[in-house]
């Protein structure tokens, strides 16, 4: 009795909160002008127009940019930070562990506007690399979260066998401590990617005039009219933001397998 | 192959000294055990003979070459740790070819050395495994083949079956000394594990608190303790406070509690200088307990067992002989004696050994 009133109860929030995904997946594929139920017929013509939409294949090609610079960038000092934290001693480590995790403790608003007002400050104007600026500096805190763990479970004999057998603390690096932690830097680039490919707070804030990122774009779309064609937008952007995490996953969990960790 | 030389070396950590001033002279081919309890110094030494640390003074040498600036990678070590530290990314036959990755060899002749190498260790067929797929034993064999392939100078071993089973541990022993023994790799073994210790090592390196107590060959150690230390790390040990009589040609005459005045031969007391106060070592293995009264030139004295500690094929007792509490522990040979039994305790004054007061 108590276990199925559980059960409801979890399908009825489960339902609150993936039945307006769902609905606009389901709307995307509507073949009538107005998004309302009951649906006039399936149709793709949403998703051509999308691909035909200059601004919209603009904005896409951006954030893809944006995306994976943001996240080769915040992987590459994120592992590297990572290294420093927990292999060697850093005078001052505790400080430095917190101020790298910070972004994410402080609300994303008053980081944006923190930001934008320094750069003020200095006199800077907003460009395409200050908003890549922006976005390794809030994605990199999960970069490290997730590599400093994976690097503290990896012992350091492993590293100190392979340099006695004659590697360099280079090579041991690519040969050993690299592959070893490979699951979790995958990770913590997924991460940075999705997290700066459907961030608009502070995409908002940094980003030039005339450069649209997804959600910016689809943002803007909104305030002039609801057109079906941000149905399918959503739906392009649920598939890439839930399904390149799982592939990720997937491949993080072959890895894994093959190097029986 | 080469020898290890260890002058006047110190190592700090901060305010904490780990290593005092200590020389060591490792021959080449020897197998030289480093015993001590934990926080000894003893692991802090192999790692700084490995280049895993620096020392803060002195220098080390190997083969007669200073090696203080030449990091670990250039250094052409074997190094085998307690908990393995096989690649867990790479399959065994992998693992032990890395080594080869860096040296001369030629590619073709890698798989041959890495076989060698496996069948040496008794596992020639687990090339392709993964080394979570072994049992504990087989890794650490599969980490000293990684380690022995590249025929290193020096074979560095920090408690390498510590990690093991009791019974599987007692066969790697033999399996590690054969091994060594046939390639005659200098090796330098960490333990704190006294019958390791005893049984496999050419020379003993005894350590406390950062300092060497004594170093000597197995029995040297186990006969004649340099101190007090020694004598209570290497089996159990009665000793007492006692007073040196005099010195002769027949040896060191000790006037000890309980047991009267004895004879030592001089080569069991090398430390005793003159008479004044010293101090008598008894082993619990040398004071036999007897129903009957000792033959003609063994010392008795009747004492009370007070507690009787059953060991299988040996029994350890505490007796109490007067008001002073000792250990024994004798072969069974019928019975153990009960609790409570009066018995005479028998020693031989050659047994015993004397360190200065």
């Amino acid at each position: 009795m108590g276990w199925n009133l559980v059960r409801i109860w979890t399908i009825l929030v489960y339902t609150f909160m993936f039945l307006p995904v769902a609905v606009v997946v389901l709307l995307s594929f509507n073949a009538s002008q107005f998004g309302s139920f009951p649906m006039t017929g399936l149709s793709f013509r949403w998703f051509v127009e999308l691909a035909q939409n200059e601004a919209i294949l603009r904005a896409f090609r951006t954030s893809i940019v944006l995306g994976l610079l943001t996240a080769a960038i915040s992987t590459t000092l994120g592992v590297l930070a990572s290294l420093a934290l927990v292999r060697y001693r850093v005078p001052g480590s505790n400080v430095i562990s917190t101020l790298l995790i910070a972004p994410i403790l402080v609300p994303e608003v008053v980081l944006a506007v923190a930001l934008l007002l320094f750069l003020n400050f200095l006199q800077i104007n907003k460009s395409f690399t200050l908003l890549l600026l922006g976005h390794v500096i809030f994605t990199l805190p999960f970069v490290i979260l997730v590599v400093q763990a994976r690097l503290v479970s990896i012992k350091r004999d492993v590293e100190e066998a392979a340099m006695s057998l004659g590697a360099s603390p280079r090579q041991t690096f690519f040969q050993i401590t690299l592959p070893l932690m490979l699951p979790a830097v995958l990770a913590g680039a997924l991460f940075a990617f999705t997290i700066s490919f459907d961030d608009i707070t502070g995409t908002l804030f940094w980003k030039p005039g005339g450069v649209e990122t997804v959600p910016t774009q689809i943002f803007a779309m909104l305030r002039n009219s609801i057109s079906p064609e941000i149905n399918a937008l959503g739906t392009v952007m649920i598939i890439m933001t839930v399904g390149l995490p799982l592939l990720g996953l997937a491949i993080a969990r072959q890895v894994a397998k093959k190097s029986g960790t | 192959m080469s020898s290890v030389t260890l002058n006047n070396i110190v190592k700090r950590f901060g305010n904490f000294t780990a290593v005092h001033q200590s020389s060591l002279e490792i021959p080449e081919g020897a197998f030289v055990t480093l015993l001590g309890p934990s926080g000894c110094g003893k692991t802090t030494n192999l790692r700084m003979i490995a280049g895993l640390l620096d020392p803060s003074e002195g220098e080390i040498l190997i083969g007669g070459k200073r090696v203080n600036d030449v990091p670990i990678h250039k250094r052409n070590l074997g190094l085998v740790f307690q908990n393995y530290a096989l690649f867990p990314h790479k399959t065994v036959a992998e693992n032990v070819a890395f080594g080869l990755k860096y040296r001369d060899v030629p590619a073709d002749q890698i798989p041959k050395r890495v076989q060698e190498a496996l069948e040496l260790v008794q596992l020639p067929n687990v090339g392709e495994r993964y080394p979570k797929e072994l049992s504990g034993g087989q890794q650490q064999r599969i980490a000293l083949a990684r380690a022995i392939v590249i025929e290193p100078d020096v074979l560095l071993l920090d408690e390498p079956l510590s990690a093991l089973d009791a019974n599987l541990r007692e066969d790697m022993r033999v399996e590690l000394k054969r091994i060594q023994e046939r390639i005659g790799v200098t090796t330098v073994f960490v333990t704190h594990d006294q019958s390791e210790a005893l049984a496999m090592s050419d020379q003993i390196v005894v350590m406390s608190e950062g300092r060497v107590e004594q170093v000597g060959a197995p029995e040297e150690v186990y006969n004649t303790p340099a101190s007090e230390f020694v004598a209570n790390f290497l089996g159990a040990s009665n000793i007492m406070e006692a007073k040196c009589a005099g010195m002769g040609g027949e040896g060191v005459t000790i006037e000890a509690p309980i047991f009267g005045t004895m004879t030592i031969p001089s080569e069991k007391a090398p430390r005793v200088t003159g008479a004044g106060p010293a101090k008598i070592v008894i082993r619990a293995e040398k004071l036999q307990l007897s129903a009957n009264p000792a033959p003609e030139g063994v010392v008795s004295v009747p004492a009370t067992v007070e507690t009787v500690d059953y060991q299988g094929q040996a029994v350890r007792y505490f007796v109490r002989a007067g008001d002073t509490q000792l250990q024994a522990i004798n072969m069974i040979d019928g019975h153990p004696f009960a609790e409570g039994a009066e018995v005479h305790l028998h020693l031989r004054p050659i047994d015993c050994a004397a360190l200065p007061g």
